[in-house]
């Protein structure tokens, strides 16, 4: 028994949206990260709050926004239209969006958490040996946290290969556009197609498995190494 | 002589720093105090790693008034702080070049060799911090805050978390930098020793108010300090190496006129040597005393007497420009009638190299 042609496509298209979602975490969530480890203004807990959302919110509550948001009469949408742009949902870039969306806590907080275990006294010393702070965050900072940051792509890139509900709502099922391999699982087993559903799903469960091993071989890295 | 001049205050919650200074811009300056007096804020300010209203002028340099701020980066110091808090994620080479590298190599004051020469540091060179002991990651912190070419090296208590073994290993290249260094050093401590044994000049501070700023000497023998009514008062006394005694394993040092034998054979003629005198160990009688086991029987002067603990009183002596302090009974002091001026001899039953 082999994959499908469409079955393919769709493993094809679920890696780049999981890709690009997670260089565009990593873009975003570096930066958030590094404000909520280093923030005393109020609107720290309002924004991890935010951050945090995707975590307790169904999916599908999170995509319905999303669409509404995006859609021609949202405002992100209307003002898209205005500037001449096409809308984000049911197309492939709109699943970036709602990935990005989806998926930022599981970016965020592994590297704010690695940035809090870094405390003050690295950077200090950087300080006093004339480095600015940009460098200090680049020589320092991000070297430091790299378990953080290698938690955070994991997760990000794994979680955005099993999302689902999101992606039906924002993107629909469009073959080769937003059809990913969640929903082709699904469409499997609408069609009563047990053997294709369980080709998808057993290597999906084999996938994540090998994430999660990986993740905890990696994540004890700085921990063995005393200092 | 330029100095570092700085003024600060501030309040945090119950404490309060309130400190004043003007130091020599050369030698070892210890900043002594007991733990929490604000020994460390006062470095960190100056480091410019903690902010408080103030003034801070370093060689004429303007770091901090009103209108300045300038940021520690900017700022051409060295800091080598308790822990030797070495990037985990660098080798002991990386660590080295870290501030060495952010030098223009036209602006750079210190010889990379010079370095890892005083310090021994080549050993090291390729192992990671992680490899090191306390003692050898402290030696690679200082040597990293010196190639960054400072001008004002700044450290916080650097001993504090190595045991006495490593701490013995490190006092003498500390001693080396000193000697071998123009660098003026700011050196926080609570352990007396250290004190004695590093320092020119002495902040001493006690809950956020410096209560004196000055020579060490002076600082360790004024009868109105706090140093002087320790258990283990000793004044120091910066001589120099005149002559070994070989047969009896002696050495006889000089300050001015003032000589003093000390057991075991020390430096070269010629060099000097700190030496250290208990203030326990001085006694005093108003006549030479003949046939005695104390070697070191020096004329001197009483300049002042204060109460030290029950029973006890302190005298601050002067043999020409060298002070030396005695502990004695008050009973003692009564029955030899001892006043400023009194004209006594000073025994003094141990010396040891500081």
């Amino acid at each position: 028994m082999s994959l499908t042609e469409a079955d393919t496509s769709a493993i094809l298209l679920t890696l780049k949206l999981a890709a690009i979602t997670t260089a565009l975490l990593m873009l975003i969530a570096t930066p958030l990260a590094w404000w909520l480890t280093h923030t005393h203004a109020r609107l720290r807990a309002v924004v991890t709050a935010l951050v945090s959302l995707p975590l307790v919110l169904p999916p599908t509550v999170l995509g319905f926004y999303l669409l509404v948001l995006l859609g021609p009469k949202g405002a992100v949408g209307y003002v898209m239209q205005q500037l001449g742009l096409s809308t984000l949902p049911f197309t492939f870039a709109g699943l970036v969006v709602g990935s990005v969306v989806f998926s930022l806590p599981f970016a965020v907080q592994p590297i704010a958490n690695a940035f809090a275990a870094i405390g003050a006294r690295p950077l200090e010393v950087a300080a006093t040996l004339r480095a600015s702070p940009w460098d200090r965050f680049a020589s320092v900072a991000i070297p430091l946290a790299r378990p953080g940051f290698i938690t955070a792509a994991v997760l990000a890139f794994a979680h955005t290969v099993g999302e689902f509900g999101v992606v039906l709502m924002l993107g629909g099922n469009i073959p080769d556009q937003t059809r990913v391999l969640s929903v082709a699982i699904y469409d499997h087993v609408e069609a009563l197609e047990y053997a294709d559903a369980h080709l998808l799903s057993a290597g999906l469960v084999a996938f994540s498995f090998l994430v999660l091993l990986m993740l905890g071989r990696y994540s004890g890295h700085w921990q063995r190494t005393p200092t | 002589m330029s100095r570092i001049e700085g003024r600060f205050r501030v309040t945090l919650g119950e404490f309060s720093l309130d400190a004043d200074f003007s130091v020599p811009s050369h030698g070892v300056t210890a900043l002594f105090g007991q733990s929490g007096s604000g020994k460390t804020t006062l470095l960190r300010l100056i480091a410019g790693l903690a902010r408080a209203r103030g003034r801070l002028v370093v060689d004429g340099d303007v770091w901090q008034d009103d209108s300045v701020f300038v940021p520690t980066h900017r700022r051409a110091l060295g800091y080598v702080f308790q822990e030797a808090s070495l990037f985990p994620h660098l080798s002991v080479r990386a660590n080295l070049e870290y501030g060495w590298k952010r030098v223009p190599s036209g602006e750079r004051t210190i010889q990379w060799d010079e370095v890892v020469d005083w310090l021994e540091l080549a050993p090291l060179i390729a192992l990671r911090p992680h490899q090191l002991s306390g003692g050898q990651r402290q030696r690679v912190a200082i040597g990293r805050a010196l190639l960054s070419c400072p001008r004002l090296l700044l450290m916080d208590e650097p001993m504090a978390a190595l045991d006495t073994g490593a701490r013995a290993d490190i006092l003498p290249y500390l001693e080396r930098l000193h000697h071998a260094l123009e660098l003026p050093l700011l050196y926080v401590s609570h352990a007396l020793d250290e004190v004695t044994r590093l320092a020119d000049h002495l902040l001493l501070i006690e809950a956020g108010r410096l209560v004196y700023q000055g020579p060490l000497t002076e600082g360790l023998t004024r009868l109105d300090l706090p140093l002087a009514h320790r258990d283990i008062a000793a004044t120091i006394v910066d001589a120099i190496v005149i002559a070994h005694d070989r047969a009896l394993q002696l050495t006889h040092v000089a300050r001015g006129p003032v000589v003093l034998e000390l057991p075991g054979l020390h430096g070269s003629p010629g060099a000097p040597l700190r030496v250290r005198v208990a203030a326990r160990d001085v006694s005093l009688t108003l006549a030479m005393p003949q046939q005695t086991s104390i070697l070191n029987l020096l004329p001197a002067t009483v300049i002042e007497l204060a109460d030290d603990a029950p029973g006890q009183v302190l005298v601050r002596l002067a043999l020409d420009d060298t002070v030396l302090l005695a502990r004695i009974t008050r009973k003692s002091a009564l029955l030899l009638g001892l006043r400023p001026g009194t004209p006594v001899v000073a025994q003094v039953k141990s010396v040891a190299v500081a």
